[in-house]
């Protein structure tokens, strides 16, 4: 995506990418960009949470409009769980001895059905 | 208040995070994330008040969506749709996000069109425009720049796009 909105800036289009994956975005290198630190899935508020969503959002239209060089970012200021609950950062994507055998499982069952799609002509190169 | 303290960065590097995940799955080599130096940037070439803005998602309609595919084997293709058919939520189950913490039951949590219409309402922006996009997420970089990239370009021309906003589930 972010490669996207490089491709419309070179074409003299502003543009924002709004998002909660900010070294993804930020490496790949973009103008503008909002960050909210939330687990991925909900980049511009939580469900049911208007107020939220369109404080957010209107945080990348100030941006389209203030930002004046590229690799703005502005990381908004909610939190996901006010109570503290960080347990979303360490559980997605875990990696441990609970799940090291599960992983390399899953990731042998994928590639076999990858072999089989290209064997079928499925994929595109 | 006291300032806290930590021995890590509080927010999440995903680049990290994938790279031991995907090793765990046995894949010998790591992803490759796009890096640049250079960043282009444009300017509004007129008040944002009078701007005809446009989203960008990677979420797809269901129906579109092939659910036998591998993820990544660039089975979907960038499209342009009416923000009103987008109302009653699109497909994202096949993308990478916490589906343990979160939904996406509500739209405007990744594509807040209502929230836009708001703002239009207000005078803030111009308008939405009639029509989003989508766009895959897909591990080339190739297709995304040479075939993606330019066909959301070639959307935003045909709407007169003054402005985009990209939303990446």
């Amino acid at each position: 995506m972010s490669l996207v909105a490089r491709h419309l800036e070179e074409a003299g289009l502003p543009t924002v990418v709004m998002g909660s994956a900010r070294d993804i975005v930020e490496e790949c290198g973009v103008s503008r960009f909002v960050y909210t630190d939330f687990p991925l899935g909900n980049p511009t508020g939580k469900p049911g949470d208007t107020e939220m969503q369109s404080a957010i959002t209107g945080t990348a239209l100030d941006l389209l409009e203030r930002a004046w060089e590229p690799r703005t970012t502005v990381q908004t200021p909610f939190v996901w769980d006010p109570a503290a609950n960080n347990d979303w950062r360490e559980h997605f994507m875990k990696v441990d001895d609970s799940n090291r055998d599960a992983l390399a499982a899953a990731g042998e069952q994928r590639r076999v059905a990858q072999a089989s799609v290209k064997a079928e002509g499925r994929g595109r190169g | 208040m006291a300032a806290d303290r930590r021995t890590h960065r509080s927010h999440v590097s995903y680049i990290d995070k994938s790279r031991n995940y995907y090793g765990a799955h046995g894949y010998p080599q790591a992803y490759q994330w796009a890096y640049n130096h250079d960043v282009p940037f444009a300017s509004l070439q007129k008040p944002l008040n009078e701007c005809r803005i446009g989203l960008v998602t990677t979420s797809f309609f269901e129906r579109t969506v092939d659910k036998k595919a591998v993820a990544g084997a660039g089975s979907k293709e960038p499209y342009a749709a009416l923000c009103d058919d987008a109302l009653g939520g699109l497909y994202n189950k096949d993308l990478f996000w916490d589906k343990d913490n979160t939904h996406t039951e509500d739209l405007d949590t990744y594509l807040p069109i209502n929230r836009l219409r708001e703002f239009a309402d207000q005078g803030r922006i111009g308008s939405l425009a009639e029509r989003f996009y989508g766009v895959p997420t897909d591990y080339s970089h190739r297709r995304t720049s040479r075939r993606d990239a330019p066909q959301i370009l070639e959307f935003a021309q045909e709407d007169e796009l003054d402005a985009v906003i990209l939303v990446p589930l």
